[in-house]
């Protein structure tokens, strides 16, 4: 038993080394490969970019979507702006949704009308922080993503969930563990990719990426910690999308 | 406890597998109650030479302070030391561990209590108990008031505004309070204590029926447990939700603690000692160690057939998951098979610390909490880092060590000048406890 978990301890700190090499854009933002690569795809996307050039991203977010400064500096700004970069060719429109202060069931319930008259290829789901500040039970939480991404899917579009923040602050007052294991399982069932920025984060805290812990008032890290979540967004999103970086129209 | 979920990690399941199992252990070898077993109670205690207790079962306090230790950890936010933590290397984690020891001790102390003095003096030490856990609780939920208020009033980082919302009920303290005076509101890593008060209360009766009808009361407690995975049924929280360890079905772990404790472990033996039982164990407890490492490295998730995937989650902590449940009894009996009563290792003076803090609970428990809540403090107010990480959980279980010496020592020189009769008294209540 004591190799079996040397070994693991191990293999987890080989992991925990950032992709430095292969990935020279994000270096800066020190998100291991794993944590940006998924088994689920995404082919509509894939399609909308080779074929029509044109990409249209609908972020449905609640208040951590965004950092209560000027446009574009959230994470979905920053996306945008990354996706624009590495995909020269094409049109990328990136528009956010703010559900504040709603349970992932809540929000399931205006889809209709958050999707009335758009045709987005993508929808990334942000939701489960509200659920794990109100202890919604994590059986039905699960329920509601669920069906909530039947839904999304049912309209056209594919989906990419995204996970709750990595709060160390708040971990004495939030139970984010269910929540979050919820979400894998919604994901996993429907066959979604999961952006896991509990884990990103979490990992940015650990090697001392981000001082997450930090009590400044100021917007600067925030804008930063942004700016490295659209990116590594629009990483996995076209990691997702399986376009090589050697296609036309791409670039790494 | 809950933050013994918070994040997960990896490490070393072996010392505390072995913990639970041990604990399984010395209750299938020991037996019967009365003879064989050493009380965690009264005379030798008094008798004042602690190597009297050579009779008392080091095993249970040996894996109670274990499971201190490790949930002591688990509420820390997650470090290197996290991944010690068991919940990283199968289903289970230190909550059954410590749950079913206390079952287990509960029920022989104050079961022994009930046939020397009858079931009213019991009931009145039970309940006398109970109010000391309440009145833990409390003490602990005005500390978390404290360090939460500060924070609220310090912490204003644009990153976290949403989650910042859950400092709302601060706004309302006339509510807040009340509830959690009804333990309806309990902030994380305080759900331990109510869970235990909750399944104390309903000790003299279990006590009492069990020592009639043993295996009836064991069949109760899984036909209610069955009943609540049936209806759902749980206590309500505030301010929505319910209860995080559903006590109506964490009572199975702690009735079935309490039966092995009266004569329940002796007649498991045989099947304990068994190889095939054994087989079985080993597998089970490969097989979730094998689902525990998809959960940290997803690349793995695809060797696990979908439908297995499908029966198997959620594998939900608050109404204690047969999965988990399972995964306990299946360290329990590798334990036993593999560390026999009268292991040469309890006397060593590197388990010593882990047994004393196991000796004292309650105590323990209380100071863990706390200190959990000043690590948190100190990594949020002066410095975060892998470093302090460290040094703060290390610091936190010499800290807790060195207050069960203190207790002990205590307890003796009290014991010492007290009249007998006190003395064992006042043991029997610290020995049922163990929050």
């Amino acid at each position: 038993m004591k190799a079996i978990v040397g070994l693991t301890a191990l293999a987890l700190m080989l992991m925990a080394v950032p992709a430095s090499a292969e990935d020279p854009p994000h270096a800066s933002c020190e998100v291991p490969a794993y944590l940006l690569t998924t088994e689920s795809k995404l082919p509509k996307v894939a399609e909308a970019i080779k074929t029509d050039q044109k990409l249209d991203i609908l972020v449905i977010g609640s208040r951590s979507a965004t950092i209560g400064a000027p446009d574009g500096t959230g994470f979905p700004g920053r996306m945008e702006a990354a996706l624009r970069e590495k995909l020269p060719s094409v049109t990328v429109n990136v528009t956010l949704q703010l559900q504040v202060k709603k349970t992932a069931e809540d929000v399931a319930k205006e889809f209709d009308q958050l999707l009335a008259g758009k045709k987005p290829t993508l929808v990334i789901w942000q939701t489960g922080t509200v659920d794990a500040m109100r202890s919604v039970d994590p059986d039905d939480f699960r329920t509601a993503v669920d069906e909530g991404v039947a839904a999304l899917q049912k309209t056209g579009a594919e989906v990419v969930l995204m996970n709750l923040q990595y709060s160390p602050r708040m971990e004495t007052m939030i139970t984010t563990t269910p929540y979050i294991d919820a979400m894998r399982v919604a994901a996993q069932d429907r066959e979604v990719p999961l952006f896991d920025r509990f884990a990103i984060m979490h990992l940015w805290n650990e090697t001392g990426r981000f001082d997450l812990f930090s009590a400044a008032r100021g917007l600067e890290m925030a804008k930063r910690v942004h700016d490295c979540l659209g990116r590594s967004l629009a990483t996995f999103v076209i990691d997702a999308a399986h376009l090589k970086p050697a296609e036309p129209g791409t670039q790494r | 406890m809950r933050g013994s979920d918070s994040s997960e990690r990896y490490d070393m399941t072996s010392v505390t597998d072995q913990a639970a199992g041990a604990s399984a252990g010395n209750a299938a070898k020991q037996g019967i109650p009365s003879a064989a077993v050493p009380s965690r109670t009264v005379p030798e205690r008094s008798s004042a030479v602690p190597a009297a207790g050579s009779d008392r079962e080091l095993r249970l306090d040996l894996f109670r302070g274990l499971a201190l230790w490790l949930i002591f950890v688990d509420h820390l936010p997650p470090n290197i030391f996290t991944w010690l933590t068991i919940r990283n290397y199968g289903f289970s984690d230190a909550t059954e561990i410590f749950i079913f020891i206390s079952g287990y001790t509960a029920a022989f102390v104050y079961g022994r209590a009930m046939r020397d003095r009858g079931m009213v003096v019991a009931t009145a030490r039970i309940l006398k108990r109970v109010w000391q856990i309440y009145v833990a609780h409390v003490f602990l939920f005005t500390i978390f008031l404290a360090e939460i208020s500060y924070v609220a009033t310090s912490f204003e980082n644009p990153l976290y505004t949403e989650e910042m919302g859950i400092l709302d009920f601060l706004k309302q303290p006339d509510v807040t309070i009340v509830q959690a005076l009804l333990l309806k509101f309990r902030p994380v890593n305080m759900d331990v204590l109510p869970l235990y008060i909750v399944l104390m209360l309903f000790l003299p009766a279990i006590i009492w029926l069990m020592q009639r009808k043993p295996d009836l009361t064991l069949g109760l407690s899984v036909a209610i447990y069955a009943v609540v995975w049936q209806f759902d049924i749980n206590l309500p929280a505030y301010p929505s939700g319910v209860w995080f360890f559903n006590p109506f079905a964490w009572q199975l772990l702690f009735v079935f603690g309490a039966w092995c404790a009266l004569g329940g472990a002796k007649r498991m033996a045989p099947l304990l000692s068994s190889r095939i039982t054994l087989a079985i164990s080993i597998a089970y407890l490969i097989a979730s160690f094998f689902i525990t490492l998809t959960w940290h490295f997803p690349q793995l998730g695809h060797f696990v057939p979908r439908i297995v995937e499908q029966w198997m989650y959620p594998i939900n902590k608050t109404d204690l998951d047969v999965l988990r449940f399972a995964h306990f009894l299946a360290l329990a009996a590798v334990a036993v098979y593999f560390l026999p009563r009268g292991w040469a290792g309890l006397k060593s003076p590197w388990l010593r610390p882990a047994i004393l803090c196991g000796q004292h609970s309650l105590e323990i428990f209380c100071i863990g909490v706390f200190l959990a809540f000043a690590g948190h403090f100190i990594l949020a107010e002066y410095a975060g880092g892998p470093w302090i990480h460290f040094v703060i959980s290390i610091s936190g279980i010499v800290i807790m060590s060195a207050a069960a010496w203190v207790f002990s020592w205590y307890k003796r020189v009290a014991a010492k000048s007290g009249t007998d009769a006190k003395s064992a008294d006042a043991n029997a209540d610290l020995a049922g406890g163990g929050s």
